[in-house]
């Protein structure tokens, strides 16, 4: 579990989140959504450690990360998988050995057990006739299973995900969408997943955190998204005529 | 400018803190050993063999008293080889490849996100990438050592089949007055540039920000501050070791 305490976090002097507080919940897919500047990207990355927020305090399972000592923030990092908006994987190295390579960076494995829990992992994100092909002869959707199955090679406690959709077509973001959901509740995994797809709040918001201008303006799940009064989230629910056409349909 | 001179500073303090197991440091030494001085093997080779054979042409050809001797062709390619061509100038036309190589694959790997993918796993991403690089262009002074022997056997070729001089003349000349420390010098200078051409193409793809236009823009500011800086160099090196 993860919570979030009064978080705030200013560049050049200009304040880019404003206090968040809020509980990311294991075996949930956690989301964060909101337009872009909203300051998701920059609440994500306080949580992997890449920048320092500037007061408030951050725990993973009760324990203050601020106040963590250096053997454990490592131990902490091992604990963390990553799903970049691009992917990130590795252009020289083939997806087994993108996969691979967290375990052979971070652990003292042998190398035929490294091999043999990344062919699982690659197999539960259906790539198993993909082990020898570059990044580069891979679809956006084969990239991105990549880069889940990078993720959580080493069984991480938390994973995050920024935009784990972007660039994809429907259908292949349902499917990764499912896909994150999935190894989320088989793993029970903290999951905190950056968003600003809609058909994603549908299809895997559990827990959604809601922020504009830097500030936690609503919190709830899927369910409720679609009942709350909130204006803010409203203007962004209902932005597209899709969405307005599906909410006369909801009424 | 103090801020990149900080910020490269503090990049050269990150190189060697956290190492990557070495097992797998091995591998990068090894990849970059073939990207970076096997793969320049040939454009230097190439280079240096028709330069010293341009040497030797217009050493020959401005010669016009016959009271200078003709063995002054071998020793001025010689010279001109040892000292400036081979160490200096191959230094800048490789700030070109392999500078240029260098801070375009790390800078590509800054906007695709990969150096956050191993800052984010936990790995000391400087150490990872740069090391290797400093590692393996250590052994630049051999490149060095080959384009120094082809610049030479360059000359002796044009003259010959220019007919310029004799062989006898011109082996005469590339023996004669040498001074092994002039060796050391070029070899001094060599390993400096090694660095150099190691770690300031790192430091601008590393801290490069924006998308593939901006790795283009950074491949030539840093060919441009890796020519300048070598070229200062050389002369408070020359001033030091020979003046």
């Amino acid at each position: 579990m993860i919570a979030l305490r009064n978080i705030t976090k200013s560049f050049d002097g200009r304040e880019v989140l404003k206090g968040i507080s809020m509980v990311f919940e294991p075996g949930k897919t956690n989301l964060i959504i909101g337009q872009s500047g909203s300051g998701k990207t920059v609440l994500l990355k306080c949580l992997l450690g890449l920048h320092q927020p500037d007061s408030g305090e951050m725990l993973f399972n009760g324990e203050v990360f601020g106040e963590m000592d250096d053997s454990i923030k490592r131990t902490l990092r091992r604990e963390m998988g990553m799903v970049f908006q691009g992917s990130a994987l590795f252009d020289s190295m083939t997806v087994l050995e993108n996969v691979m390579f967290p375990m052979q960076m971070l652990t003292n494995t042998p190398q035929k057990e490294i091999k043999s829990a990344a062919e699982q992992v690659i197999e539960r994100v259906n790539l198993k006739d993909a082990n020898k092909k570059l990044p580069a002869e891979l679809s956006g959707g084969m990239q991105k299973r990549v880069a889940i199955a990078r993720a959580v090679v080493m069984k991480p406690k938390y994973l995050f995900c920024d935009e784990p959709n972007s660039g994809l077509d429907p259908k292949t973001a349902i499917v990764i969408d499912n896909l994150i959901r999935e190894i989320t509740q088989e793993n029970n995994i903290t999951t905190v997943i950056n968003s600003h797809d809609m058909n994603s709040v549908m299809e895997i918001g559990d827990s959604i955190l809601f922020l504009k201008d830097g500030i936690k303006a609503w919190e709830g799940s899927k369910e409720l998204i679609f009942k709350t009064d909130n204006t803010a989230v409203n203007d962004f629910v209902y932005s597209s005529d899709l969405m307005k056409k599906v909410k006369q349909l909801y009424k | 400018m103090l801020h990149h001179i900080g910020g490269y500073l503090l990049m050269l303090r990150l190189v060697f803190v956290k190492p990557t197991k070495g097992k797998v440091m091995r591998k990068l030494i090894f990849k970059d050993i073939q990207d970076l001085i096997i793969g320049s093997l040939g454009i230097v080779g190439f280079l240096s063999f028709f330069v010293g054979g341009v040497v030797a042409i217009q050493t020959a050809l401005n010669i016009d008293s016959p009271l200078i001797p003709k063995n002054l062709v071998g020793f001025a390619t010689r010279q001109s080889v040892i000292l400036e061509f081979a160490p200096t100038f191959m230094s800048i036309i490789l700030a070109g490849k392999v500078g240029s190589f260098i801070t375009s694959s790390i800078g590509t790997m800054r906007v695709t996100e990969q150096i956050d993918a191993l800052e984010v796993m936990g790995i000391n991403s400087v150490n990872y990438l740069v090391f290797p690089k400093i590692i393996a262009m250590l052994l630049l002074p051999l490149v060095i050592n080959i384009s120094m022997f082809l610049g030479i056997m360059g000359g002796y070729a044009a003259t010959l089949y220019g007919g310029f001089s004799s062989s006898a003349d011109f082996i005469e000349g590339i023996q004669l007055d040498f001074r092994p420390f002039h060796v050391v010098y070029a070899f001094v200078k060599t390993f400096i540039f090694a660095i150099i051409l190691a770690t300031i193409p790192s430091y601008h793809g590393y801290y490069m920000k924006g998308g593939a236009l901006e790795v283009g823009k950074a491949a030539t500011v840093a060919f441009v501050w890796t020519s300048v800086v070598i070229i200062v160099l050389n002369y408070f090196i020359t001033q030091l070791l020979l003046a």
